[in-house]
């Protein structure tokens, strides 16, 4: 048929809920998009794997199999007995040196990360009211494990007294006898609170980076030239993003709670329609970020740039996922407000560890929401149908 | 008449870049008509796309007022995009969807569904020739075929104005005549169309022409008046024996000549009014000829063009400044001149394949001391592959490459430091300074100390760079980028000169003035090798390989392809329809050889 025939000039009725039909076009898209985009599919799903992995199994702030040299200087019954139960604890890896020498030696080669020293009067100082004199020297470049190993030395060497007292049946004294309890996370396994927080990480990944990068990637192409010059609403164009990475992010969440509970073994205590809730929020926030983002950088290498320092980063360093914010300067304390992550990482670990606290949720889900309709009405407000 | 479909009144557009405000649009009152292509004609920078931008409403204009449709630009955006057909340049494809997930995201976008949705599409596939390529990514289609499916998007609801940015850029000739059939058709049919491009042959195929320079608005008018104000003032002689490349330099010199230019084995002058008979006279005897050598010929639109922008009452174009301070001469190529008188490029067998592909399949060819070599093809014919194995950045795969004599194959370092390479759109640093640019490029190639001092003060000198040494490059105009560009690919005297599509898409003047420079090179023993899709630039060639589907399916001269397709249904062949007339022999013969 050529363009010559009456028909081809004939203008196709112009439905009801065209509106709904472009979006859907948009929605559609995406999706195909997504679906065909290995850059989306890797960022989404193969990325999110790959951390769940990575903090799973390869990164831990426990302290565990911790090498330590032992060196012993007069050997009788009692070192040994020591000495056993020191190797026995599955906290330490015992490397037994003959001569402090040797001991020091190994440390700053870096094969060892403490001497424990059990000096020569330490059978005969044993009942002796100022108790026996070990020594522990721990490296202490990286003051956060070294203070676990000082613990840990603590603890085996009380445990072991009370042990060797009862056995013996004298009661030898310790200073202080602290009876510790952990809470909500009995087994101290830093893996159950750091892979709830690593949902957050991947939620704002594909919410943020991903779709910051997907409008970019449209400006750069010049397809979104050709979107404008069509009937379609600034409302249409930012829904047609939305919804498909808003999906796209749930299911990434879905996926990583999936893996925590029967991958991992973390616990899930709270209700999952609160977390389906407060992802949701959580989602929508980091959604805003990423659009807006899109809105002031039109290409893909800026947009990626500013999607880490301003938004992968801060939810990485500053949400309280690894570092404790209570301990951050009060300045950085301060910054973290601003961080969507921050109430996202609060809320998911104590829906995982401790349950459904309400206040919790609560107080941190209008936070996530507040945040959600700035980020979003100054995307709005900032998007309009132009090239300027 | 009928009301126009677009009204321009007093429009001007300035962006801001860099503290600077920068006038995109300036001032222009213009009118397009209905049921017309007008061409949006102009060099690259001349403000076309900004203007289309203006029109479609994506851009709001400073001072002025657009009308289209009969709606105001700036208040009624949206109406006016629900009812323009529109595509940007780059043709505004999603490449990883199919040709028929885009034609279909862009028909629910204009609220097209169910069974008309399915008429529309077959309709719009038969009429573009798409039919077979229903499921196939627009990514892998070739730059032909997606410039008609971007078409094909922008007429899924029949538009009264379609606006298309630059289509033909990219495009191979063959799919831009196609393109024009499909135009002329729309027209037909009562469509109204806006056109941009910066090919002036094209301008001659428009009803109207909105001719820019530099946000300017030069002429606005159907071309055929537009050039036939210069009746009486264009003439052609053959070449005869002359030397060419001394010819052009000496004719721009004289009182009455306002431009020369090689067309094949002959010149193609425009004077600067029409010569009695004893002027004529006059300029016969000057050049050799008897007065019956000196052939009047029908003025083109390029003539046209040039005469504007000499004019006197032409605004004062920073590029065209350029014309009139021709290149001092080039004497400094030491190494090209001890050359023998042989072969300075060969080329046998080669071949380059990637996995079973051969993206170069065979070629072979030689290039004289001298000479000016034009490779010629489509975009991924195999020519940017064959270009970048002579500059001994891809190692061939089969064959016999040699450049000066030295194998590319065992050793390209040594060949490199032989060769100048100027690429697309100037590889300058943007952020760079003139003279820091020159610095650069003079250490890139181990010049030191005294030597590139002297080297960078040539330079300046000989392209006329003194008043801009400090000026960041990006700033610079066009034709000053392409002098800047040039010094600094041929800092280390080479002795061959590789160029790729060096004059595509800009003014006339500019390609003159780049054109009589690489001459007076080759003049000098400097070999040329020079790769387009632009037939306009194939002209300035000596002579041409024309390269498809990685063979080189012919070799000569411009005249000796254009006499080899001459026959009765094209008495006076251009080198394009030459090109078109090769490209569908070979395709029916391979389609001989399939079955």
């Amino acid at each position: 048929m050529r363009p010559g025939d009456p028909s081809f000039a004939v203008v196709p009725e112009q439905g009801s809920g065209s509106a709904g039909l472009r979006l859907f076009g948009l929605v559609y898209k995406e999706a195909l998009q997504i679906i065909r985009d290995p850059s989306s599919i890797a960022i989404a799903f193969v990325l999110p794997i790959i951390l769940l992995l990575l903090f799973g199994y390869g990164v831990s702030l426990d302290a565990k199999h911790v090498p330590l040299g032992l060196v012993v200087e007069s050997p009788s019954p009692k070192t040994s007995d020591f000495a056993a139960a020191l190797s026995h604890s599955e906290y330490f890896q015992i490397d037994r040196l003959s001569d402090r020498r040797l001991a020091v030696a190994a440390m700053l080669s870096g094969r060892i990360n403490g001497i424990i020293v059990l000096r020569s009067d330490f059978a005969r100082k044993l009942y002796s009211a100022s108790g026996a004199p070990i020594q522990a020297i721990i490296n202490g470049t990286d003051a956060n494990t070294a203070r676990i190993i000082s613990g840990y030395v603590q603890g085996a060497w009380q445990t072991w007294l009370i042990h060797y007292g009862l056995d013996h049946g004298h009661s030898i004294s310790a200073p202080v006898s602290v009876d510790q309890r952990m809470w909500f996370n009995p087994d101290i396994r830093s893996r159950n609170f750091l892979i709830p927080g690593l949902i957050a990480i991947i939620m704002t990944l594909i919410g943020t980076l991903l779709t910051a990068l997907v409008v970019a990637r449209e400006w750069e192409r010049g397809t979104m030239e050709a979107l404008l010059v069509t009937p379609v609403r600034i409302d249409e164009i930012l829904l047609g993003k939305l919804i498909p990475y808003f999906v796209l992010g749930m299911g990434g969440m879905a996926i990583s709670t999936g893996m925590a509970v029967w991958v991992f073994g973390v616990p899930f205590r709270g209700s999952v329609l609160a977390l389906i809730t407060i992802s949701s929020l959580f989602m929508l926030a980091a959604l805003g970020m990423g659009l807006l983002i899109s809105t002031l950088a039109r290409s893909q290498f800026v947009a990626g740039q500013v999607a880490i320092i301003i938004a992968f980063l801060p939810a990485f360093i500053l949400s309280g996922f690894i570092f404790d914010i209570a301990s951050m300067p009060a300045a950085v304390q301060f910054l973290t407000h601003v961080i969507p992550a921050r109430y996202f990482v609060a809320a998911l670990q104590s829906l995982f560890l401790a349950g459904t606290l309400w206040q919790v949720l609560f107080s941190n889900s209008i936070a996530l929401a507040i945040m959600a309709l700035v980020f979003l009405g100054v995307t709005r407000m900032r998007t309009r149908k132009a090239l300027e | 008449m009928s009301t126009p479909v677009v009204r321009l009144a007093g429009v001007t557009k300035q962006f801001r870049s860099n503290q600077r405000r920068v006038t995109a649009i300036d001032g222009i009152t213009a009118q397009i008509a209905t049921g017309r292509i007008t061409g949006l004609v102009g060099p690259d920078g001349a403000g076309k796309t900004t203007l289309i931008r203006l029109i479609a409403g994506l851009l709001a204009p400073n001072s002025g007022t657009i009308e289209v449709l009969g709606l105001d630009a700036a208040r009624d955006a949206q109406k006016i995009q629900a009812a323009i057909g529109y595509m940007p340049q780059r043709f505004g494809l999603y490449e990883d969807l199919s040709v028929f997930e885009n034609f279909t995201l862009y028909a629910r976008l204009r609220a097209l569904k169910g069974a008309a949705r399915e008429d529309r599409f077959k309709q719009l596939m038969a009429f573009t020739g798409l039919g077979p390529f229903r499921d196939r990514l627009a990514g892998q289609l070739s730059g032909g075929m997606k410039q008609k499916l971007g078409l094909a998007c922008a007429l899924v609801h029949p538009p009264r104005l379609l606006v298309l940015d630059e289509p033909s850029v990219g495009v191979d000739p063959v799919s831009r005549r196609e393109l024009w059939s499909i135009v002329e058709t729309l027209v037909e049919d009562g469509v109204s169309v806006l056109w941009s491009t910066a090919y002036l042959d094209e301008a001659e195929r428009c009803h109207d022409v909105l001719l820019m320079s530099e946000g300017r608005l030069l002429h606005a008018g159907p071309p055929g008046p537009m050039s036939a104000g210069l009746t009486g003032r264009t003439y052609t002689f053959s070449l005869n024996g002359m030397d060419k490349r001394t010819i052009i330099p000496r004719l721009r010199q004289h009182p009455y000549v306002m431009d020369a230019l090689i067309k094949g084995s002959g010149v193609h002058l425009l004077l600067s009014h029409e010569p009695d008979v004893a002027q004529k006279q006059e300029l016969a005897q000057e050049l050799g000829l008897g007065e019956d050598d000196l052939h009047p010929t029908a003025p083109r639109f390029e003539d046209a063009f040039i005469a504007l922008l000499k004019a006197p009452s032409a605004p004062a174009s920073q590029n065209s400044l350029l014309a009139d301070d021709g290149p001092s001469a080039l004497h400094h190529h030491g190494i090209a001149t001890n050359a023998g008188s042989g072969s300075v490029i060969e080329v046998e067998h080669l071949v380059r394949r990637f996995g079973l592909f051969r993206a170069v399949d065979d070629i072979g060819f030689s290039v004289a001391r001298g000479e000016i070599f034009g490779l010629l093809g489509p975009n991924g014919a195999g020519k940017s592959t064959t270009f970048k194995m002579l500059c001994g950045l891809l190692p061939p795969s089969d064959g016999k490459a040699l450049v000066l004599g030295i194998d590319l194959r065992k050793a390209a370092a040594a060949a490199r430091a032989h060769i100048g390479y100027m690429a697309q759109k100037f590889s300058l640093y943007a952020d760079m300074s003139v003279t820091e640019n020159l610095t650069f490029f003079a250490s890139a190639y181990g010049l030191g100390g005294l030597a590139r001092n002297r080297k960078i003060a040539e330079a300046i000198e000989e392209f006329g760079l003194g008043n801009l040494a400090g000026v960041i490059s990006a700033q610079l105009p066009l034709g000053y980028k392409q002098r800047l560009a040039l010094a600094c690919a041929i800092m280390h005297e080479p002795g061959v000169l590789f160029l790729d599509e060096p004059t595509s898409g800009v003014d006339p003047l500019v390609r003159r003035e780049f054109w009589t420079r690489i001459n007076a090179m080759a003049a000098d023993g400097v070999t040329v090798l020079v790769t387009t899709h632009f037939l306009e630039e194939a002209e300035y060639c000596d002579r041409l390989g024309i390269i498809y589907q990685g063979k080189l399916i012919a070799l000569g001269t411009p005249d000796q392809l254009k006499n080899a397709h001459r026959h009765e249904k094209q008495p006076n062949p251009t080198l394009e329809d030459a090109f078109i007339e090769l490209i569908q022999n070979y395709d029916r013969e391979k389609d001989h050889e399939t079955r």
